[in-house]
């Protein structure tokens, strides 16, 4: 039995310890924006908030997890009025945009530690892969992000 | 890109209102709440229909209006990245005369284009043919709507035709001022017959394509509610994990589900003829339960096949004779006379897809009819493949089309369509496969691996006389070759745009036990690597500009020129660059596009970065600017992992790579700077874009490490080869 609050609403839920949150998220509870792309946390389309920080959920078991704050990408906003959602809409990001959930989710988290960062900065900390090859436009949406939550 | 250089006709007050309006909006520029009316047409997230509904105001299998002035346009191809799902009924839009704040786009369902004999055309999205073939068809489905609602208007007035005129989703009487609303008319409209279908506007009358549309798609994909196949949920639904015999062919010898039938959730093993799938109430039960599942396979002499073999095998077969897949001129007597000649032998190794979305799909196989739930680039294909593996004739299989987590030609072949129908079948039940990551890496339907001997033949002052080059590599369309040659697999060799007075492809065909599938650009994507370093190469031999040698090969095509001059402007070629840096070039003709790329390297200690990528493009008749910008950054990044990392390699067997940390792909570290400038040529002809991205940064990248380090690299990928020292 684990109990985690996500987006705000409290869970009780009967898995077993070694599920990962990011089945807790899609399987018990239903929120299916999290992506499932690797299983061992090297692509990062699972990417969630776990007290505020950026976790990759496909490898957080959910024993692990317990009393924590979880935040998922429909938690970010009721209508994705959320800076970076808002950057990702103008610079028209996504194309097939499985990757995209986590790609805003890590970035939301990156934000807060390094609110201004240089492209050299991107690229060393931001590590979620796009098959599609979304960079170009990635770094333009962080860029564009960190200026609107400055401003 | 501004928008200026996809607008050419400025004539039309209209359109000026239209664009101005555009501009002035902003778009979604403007933030929540207020979304300029030309750009609020919308998509569901589950935009699938039902398949069997058909509505009073149907003009067409391709439209469909309904009495608020809803505007249903049917795609008929996949969404899986490229955008097509806006691009098609933005070209359908501009014929009807709707108004964009109407439009609703839907899947074309699979099931009636097989009841109607093909209505929508192929379903399948392969080969950058979303826009370029079915570009023309949902025009004229467009033009001819919109007349029959003219005709349907004209009747109500009693007046001809030809004083009424459709806009913005409204019939004019033009003498009168008049007006209907198009979803006043949908339902007369659907019963009127044209006695002959409209002639479509010229290039120079478009107002609607070539506009920088926002995706529709994109609102969905930031925010988590977009459906693709992996998240829905039908009741009753049970989940599957699979594992196919990981030596390609082989078969199920035995299996102890003993080993897992007291596992919490776990419902069922069901064993295939070449896979096993365990059934269970959640996801990560079955996968875990898979795991800990004793199962012996019967591989046969392929369990002991490995890549060194299959490399050596295909440098080999250059020397076999193979098939004459194009001759020019004659390549042995030009040789004969050439004043001089040199070789060289070029390899690539087999590559996977990995979409971001592994691949999965929900079955439901009842008494009189199968349901599908899956993201798939071929919705006609998975149909058959449903059909066929449920036993249920075609007609009664419906396919619901979701977004897809990428595809790149791996969903052109629904593997997981089959065995999800046969699980179903099993149980009873409606079930849910997904594939882990690296089922998806084991089981591909890999580029095939491949090399290739160029030689090449010169006349004293250095002018290329001829070309040869013996190509041996796989097919994937065995059904297809014929005499030897499968034009799939040597795509950018013969249809090259260079021309040589003595031009030479010899074909040698080579299938091992590793399944082939199309991969971004089938052909091209090992054949322009090919082609466009030793393109290099012969510049380099005989003292020339790369760029001034295909300049001259391709003096006959004044089209490719203009595509140069923009690329070497914007590319900066010729300029100085400091040591250990250097730019490489490379041109090609697919689908219908001309692209051409320049990279500019570092080499840091062996280390190499991609800095920059400048692409020039001209896909004739350009529908959305950004959405070619993007195909083409992406598709270059897709060819960039290609090159730098992609390598799959086989041990006794079988795929030794299983996921992102043994089959690197390009992240954020590895991205270059992209700039991409568009040079359209109005008129006929469209372009397909997704594909041409991928192939030429290969090449652009080699040749730019050649340019900075005098290395020739003749192999890929990249990562691994020895370039310390070489600067």
């Amino acid at each position: 039995m684990v109990n985690i609050i996500v987006n705000g609403t409290r869970h009780q839920i009967d898995v077993e310890g070694d599920t990962p949150l990011l089945w807790v998220l899609r399987e018990e509870i239903g929120l299916t924006g999290t992506k499932f792309g690797c299983g061992i946390a090297q692509c990062g389309a699972c990417t969630v908030h776990v007290n505020g920080q950026a976790m990759r959920s496909c490898s957080v078991p959910a024993s692990t997890v317990e009393g924590a704050q979880v935040t998922t990408i429909e938690g970010l906003s009721a209508d994705s009025s959320h800076p970076v959602q808002q950057a990702w809409l103008t610079e028209q990001v996504p194309q097939c945009g499985y990757c995209q959930s986590g790609q805003i989710m890590a970035t939301v988290a990156y934000l807060k530690t390094n609110p201004n960062p240089t492209d050299a900065d991107i690229d060393a900390n931001l590590t979620n892969i796009c098959r599609c090859g979304t960079y170009e436009r990635l770094r333009r949406a962080v860029h564009r992000a960190a200026a609107l939550m400055r401003a | 890109m501004s928008e200026g250089t996809t607008m050419t006709d400025t004539n039309l007050s209209r359109r000026q209102f239209v664009v101005t309006t555009l501009t002035a909006a902003g778009g979604f520029a403007l933030g929540i709440g207020i979304v300029a009316p030309s750009e609020a047409a919308s998509l569901s997230v589950r935009p699938w229909n039902d398949d069997t509904t058909r509505y009073p105001g149907e003009i067409n299998a391709w439209v469909v209006i309904q009495p608020d002035d809803t505007v249903i346009i049917r795609y008929g191809r996949a969404e899986m990245g490229q955008g097509s799902f806006t691009a098609l009924p933005q070209i359908l839009a501009e014929e009807l005369e709707c108004d964009w704040a109407f439009v609703k786009p839907e899947y074309a369902s699979a099931n009636r284009n097989f009841r109607e004999n093909k209505v929508y055309g192929s379903l399948s999205t392969g080969g950058s043919r979303a826009v370029r073939e079915t570009g023309e068809l949902v025009q004229q489905a467009g033009a001819s709507a919109r007349e029959r609602l003219i005709a349907a208007a004209a009747k109500r007035w009693n007046v001809p035709a030809s004083e009424c005129v459709a806009a913005m989703s409204k019939i004019t009487h033009k003498p009168t001022g008049r007006n209907f609303r198009f979803g006043e008319l949908a339902v007369e409209a659907a019963a009127i017959k044209l006695d002959k279908e409209p002639a479509l506007k010229r290039p120079d009358q478009y107002k609607f394509i070539g506009r920088r549309l926002a995706r529709l798609d994109v609102p969905l994909k930031i925010n988590g509610s977009a459906k693709y196949g992996i998240d829905l949920e039908v009741p009753g639904m049970v989940r599957a994990a699979i594992v196919k015999c990981p030596v390609f062919g082989g078969t199920v010898k035995s299996v102890d589900e003993r080993a897992v039938a007291s596992r919490r959730g776990v419902q069922q093993v069901v064993k295939l003829k070449d896979a096993v799938a365990v059934v269970a109430d959640r996801t990560y039960r079955a996968q875990s339960a898979l795991k800990a599942l004793p199962i012996e396979w019967e591989v046969g002499a392929a369990g002991t096949a490995n890549s060194v073999q299959f490399r050596k095998a295909y440098l080999d077969a250059l020397n076999e004779k193979g098939a004459d897949a194009r001759h020019d001129g004659d390549v042995d007597a030009a040789m004969a006379k050439a004043a001089k000649v040199f070789e060289a032998t070029y390899d690539v190794p087999i590559i996977t897809h990995a979409p971001m979305e592994p691949l999965n799909a929900i079955a439901h196989v009842q008494a009189d009819r199968v349901d599908v739930w899956v993201g798939t680039q071929n919705a006609d294909q998975a149909l058959a493949f449903a059909a066929q593996a449920s036993g249920m004739k075609p007609e009664n299989v419906y396919i619901h089309n979701t977004f897809s987590g990428g595809g790149f030609g791996r969903r052109l072949g629904p593997d997981e369509v089959a065995q999800a129908v046969a699980i179903s079948k099993a149980v009873g039940k409606p079930v849910k496969l997904v594939w882990t990551r690296e089922e998806e890496m084991r089981q591909g339907r890999y580029r095939t691996q491949a090399a290739i001997r160029f030689k090449a033949g010169f006349a004293a002052d250095g002018t290329p006389i001829a070309l040869d080059m013996r190509n041996s590599a796989g097919s994937a369309n065995p059904g297809a070759v014929k005499d030897g040659i499968d034009a799939q697999t040597l795509q950018g060799l013969i249809n090259t745009a260079y021309k040589l007075p003595n031009y030479r492809v010899v074909s040698i065909l080579k299938n091992t036990h590793v399944p082939l599938g199309p991969w971004r650009a089938p052909g091209h994507s090992q054949n322009v690597f090919f082609m466009e370093s030793f393109i290099d190469e012969m510049a380099h031999a005989t003292a020339k500009d790369p760029v001034q040698l295909r300049r001259e090969l391709l003096a006959h095509r004044p089209d490719f020129q203009q595509v140069i001059d923009l690329l070497v402007e914007k590319g900066d070629w010729g300029k100085p660059m400091p040591r250990g840096k250097g730019r490489g070039v490379a041109v090609t003709e697919s689908y219908d596009s001309i692209v051409g790329m320049i990279a500019e390297v570092a080499v840091t200690n062996g280390q190499v970065k991609v800095e920059r990528v400048v692409i020039a493009c001209d896909c004739g008749t350009v529908v959305n600017p950004r959405g070619v910008e993007t195909q083409l950054e992406g598709g270059m990044i897709y060819g960039l992992s290609a090159a730098l990392f992609g390598e799959i390699t086989v041990k006794d067997g079988r795929v030794e790579q299983g996921n992102f940390d043994t089959y690197p792909v390009v992240r954020f570290k590895d991205a270059p700077k992209t700039e991409v400038y568009i040079s359209p040529t109005p008129g006929k002809r469209w372009g397909g874009i997704g594909e041409p991205g991928a192939t030429m940064i290969q090449p652009a990248v080699t040749n730019a490490i050649f340019a900075a380090t005098g290395r020739r690299l003749r192999s890929l990928p990249i990562r691994g080869q020895d370039l310390n020292g070489a600067v």
